[in-house]
C-alpha cells in the first residue's frame, strides 16, 4: 500500500483523523523544526526536524535512548520542549519564546488536538472499557453521554471488542487494552495519531491484533508518527521512515530506501542488528 | 482479694456528669477530625504545588507535629497559646479560652497526619494515569476530579480512618487540662466516690465499645482498596 492509494480513498467511518477539508495538500499538517529537549545538562533531544503530511504515517526507529519517544512526547507537550518550534495546522508554538506558549486550559485543547498512545497503556483503572472511551468525549469535548456511549461503543466495536464495554482493565489481556487505549485515542477525534511503542510491552502473540488496528487507521487515511521497534510494521506501513540516534535524525527516506540501502553507517549498522535479530527469532514478528 | 465491685455507686447520681462527658468527647474527636481533615486537603495540596515558598512552612508544621507528643501539644496550647497570643495582639484584645486552645492543639495534630495521608494517596497515582488523562486534553482540575481523585480517595480512606481512631484516643489527653471529657468526668467521679477501679475500668470499656466498629470498618476499607 502506498500514501497515494490511502489518500484517494474514502477517509474511515467516525475515523475524525485525516484531511482537513480546503487544507493545501503540500503543506505539512505537522511541522516539527530544530526541536530541543535537555533535562538540565542532558540534551534527549537535539535539533530534530520533520514533516508530517495529511494522511501520512511516519515511523520513527532508532535505538533505546535515542531520544525518539522523548520527540514524539515533545510533539504533544508532554514534555515541554526547550527549543525549536513545532507547527500543526494553523497553529505554531516558538519554544524559545516560552511566554508565547499555551498554559491551562489552552495547552489542554492543544493537546486534545493529538491521540496519543502509550507503552503501557495507561488505561484508567477505576473505569470500564467504554467508560474509559467516554470520558475524553464527555469531560473535554462535552459530548452529551448518551452520544458519546453510542460512539464509544461503535469505536470499541472498530478495533475488536464487542461485547468488552463493561470489563475493567484488568479484566482485560495486554493486546485488548491496548486496543481500548487506541480507542481512547480516537475518540476525540484527533488530527494526529501518536503511538509510543505501543508493542513493546505486549507478549508477543499479542502483538499482532494491535499492529492490525494500527494497519486498518493507516488505510483509513490517519495521519500518524509511530515510534517502534516492529520493522515489519515499518517495512508494510510507513510512508515515510525516520531513523534517530543520539538525539538527532541521522537519516530519512522511504521505507525500501531507509531499510533497504541505508545511506548513512550508523542506519547500517542499527538495520544490520535488527536483521541478525529477526533471523534467530525467524517467525516472531508482528503483523 | 475480696473486692467488692459497685458499679450501681459510679452511676445513680452521675449520669448527666457521664452523659456530658461522652458527648464532649465524641464532640471534640469529631471537630479536630473534621478540622484536621481540611488542613490535610489543603496543605497536602501545597506540598503537590510544588513551590518551595509553600512547602517550607508546610513541611516546617508537619515535622514540628508528628516530633512532639501530643499531650505536650496540648499542654503548650492550653497554657502558653494564650499568653502569646495576649502579648502579640496589639491591646492585648485577644483572650483564647484554654478549651478552644487545647482543641486547636488537637485539630492541627490531626492535620499534620491527614496532610502526609493526602499527600501521599495523590502521589501513589501511577504516572501513567497523570499523562494519559494529560493527552486526552484534560485540564489540571478536570484531570484531578475524574481520574486523579477517584483513585487516590480510595487509598486514602483506610490510613484516614486508622488515624482518626488514634485521634479519637487523644481526646482522652484533655484531661490534663480541664476539658471535661469522659476521661476527665471519670477523674471527677473517682474524687467523689472513691471507686476508680470501676470508674476507669467503665471509661475502658465505653471508649472500647465506640472504637472497635470504627477500626473493623477500617479493616474492611482497607481490604477493599487491595481489590
Amino acid at each position: 500500500m502506498t500514501a497515494e492509494d490511502r489518500s484517494a480513498g474514502p477517509p474511515g467511518p467516525g475515523a475524525g483523523v485525516g484531511p482537513a477539508a480546503g487544507a493545501d495538500p503540500r503543506r505539512p499538517m505537522l511541522a516539527v523544526r530544530r526541536l530541543v529537549k535537555s533535562y538540565g545538562d542532558v540534551e534527549a533531544v537535539r535539533g530534530v526536524s520533520f514533516d508530517v503530511h495529511s494522511g501520512e504515517v511516519v515511523v520513527i526507529i532508532g535505538p533505546s535512548g535515542c531520544g525518539k519517544s522523548t520527540t514524539l512526547r515533545c510533539i504533544n507537550l508532554l514534555e515541554e520542549p526547550t527549543g525549536g518550534t513545532l507547527r500543526l495546522d494553523d497553529r505554531e508554538l516558538d519554544f524559545s519564546a516560552r511566554r508565547t506558549l499555551p498554559s491551562g486550559r489552552d495547552l489542554a485543547r492543544f493537546r486534545a488536538r493529538f491521540g496519543m498512545v502509550f507503552q503501557q497503556f495507561d488505561l484508567f483503572a477505576h473505569k470500564t472499557a467504554i467508560e474509559n472511551v467516554m470520558i475524553g468525549q464527555t469531560v473535554v469535548r462535552k459530548v452529551p453521554r448518551q452520544r458519546a456511549h453510542r460512539e464509544s461503543r461503535d469505536l470499541l466495536r472498530r478495533v475488536g471488542l464487542e461485547g468488552m464495554e463493561d470489563r475493567r482493565p484488568r479484566e482485560l489481556s495486554g493486546g485488548q487494552q491496548q486496543r481500548v487505549a487506541i480507542a481512547r485515542a480516537l475518540a476525540m477525534s484527533p488530527e494526529v495519531l501518536l503511538f509510543d511503542e505501543v508493542t513493546s510491552a505486549l507478549d508477543p502473540e499479542l502483538v499482532g491484533e494491535v499492529l492490525e488496528v494500527m494497519k486498518d487507521l493507516a488505510r483509513e487515511g490517519a495521519t500518524m508518527v509511530v515510534v517502534t521497534h516492529e520493522m515489519a510494521f515499518a517495512r508494510d506501513v510507513a510512508d515515510r521512515v525516520i531513523f534517530m540516534d543520539q538525539g538527532q535524525v541521522v537519516e530519512e527516506g522511504t521505507a525500501t530506501e531507509l531499510m533497504e540501502s541505508p545511506g548513512n553507517p550508523r542506519t547500517r549498522t542499527f538495520l544490520a542488528r535488527y536483521h541478525r535479530g529477526t533471523q534467530e527469532s525467524a517467525g516472531r514478528e508482528g503483523g | 482479694m475480696g473486692y467488692d465491685w459497685d458499679f450501681h455507686m459510679i452511676f445513680a447520681g452521675y449520669e448527666w456528669w457521664w452523659l456530658k462527658g461522652l458527648a464532649i468527647t465524641i464532640v471534640y474527636a469529631c471537630a479536630t477530625v473534621a478540622g484536621g481533615l481540611l488542613i490535610g486537603v489543603v496543605c497536602g495540596t501545597g506540598l503537590l504545588l510544588n513551590r518551595w515558598w509553600l512547602s517550607a512552612p508546610i513541611h516546617l508544621y508537619v515535622e514540628t507535629f508528628r516530633c512532639t507528643p501530643v499531650l505536650v501539644q496540648i499542654v503548650w496550647f492550653f497554657f502558653a497559646l494564650p499568653i502569646v497570643l495576649h502579648a502579640i495582639v496589639p491591646g492585648g484584645g485577644l483572650d483564647l479560652p484554654g478549651w478552644l486552645a487545647a482543641g486547636i492543639g488537637l485539630t492541627l495534630y490531626m492535620g499534620c497526619f491527614a496532610t502526609e495521608i493526602f499527600r501521599g494517596g495523590i502521589i501513589s497515582i501511577d504516572k501513567g494515569q497523570w499523562q494519559a488523562a494529560r493527552a486526552i486534553g484534560m485540564t489540571y482540575a478536570e484531570m484531578m476530579r475524574h481520574i486523579i481523585l477517584p483513585q487516590a480517595i480510595r487509598r486514602m480512606v483506610p490510613p484516614f480512618v486508622n488515624q482518626s481512631v488514634i485521634q479519637f484516643k487523644n481526646t482522652a489527653l484533655l484531661y490534663v487540662v480541664a476539658v471535661p471529657d469522659m476521661m476527665y468526668t471519670g477523674y471527677l467521679v473517682v474524687a467523689d466516690t472513691y471507686r476508680p477501679l470501676e470508674v476507669y475500668t467503665s471509661v475502658a470499656i465505653a471508649y472500647f465499645v465506640i472504637l472497635y466498629p470504627l477500626t473493623q470498618w477500617g479493616k474492611r476499607l482497607e481490604a477493599r482498596s487491595d481489590r
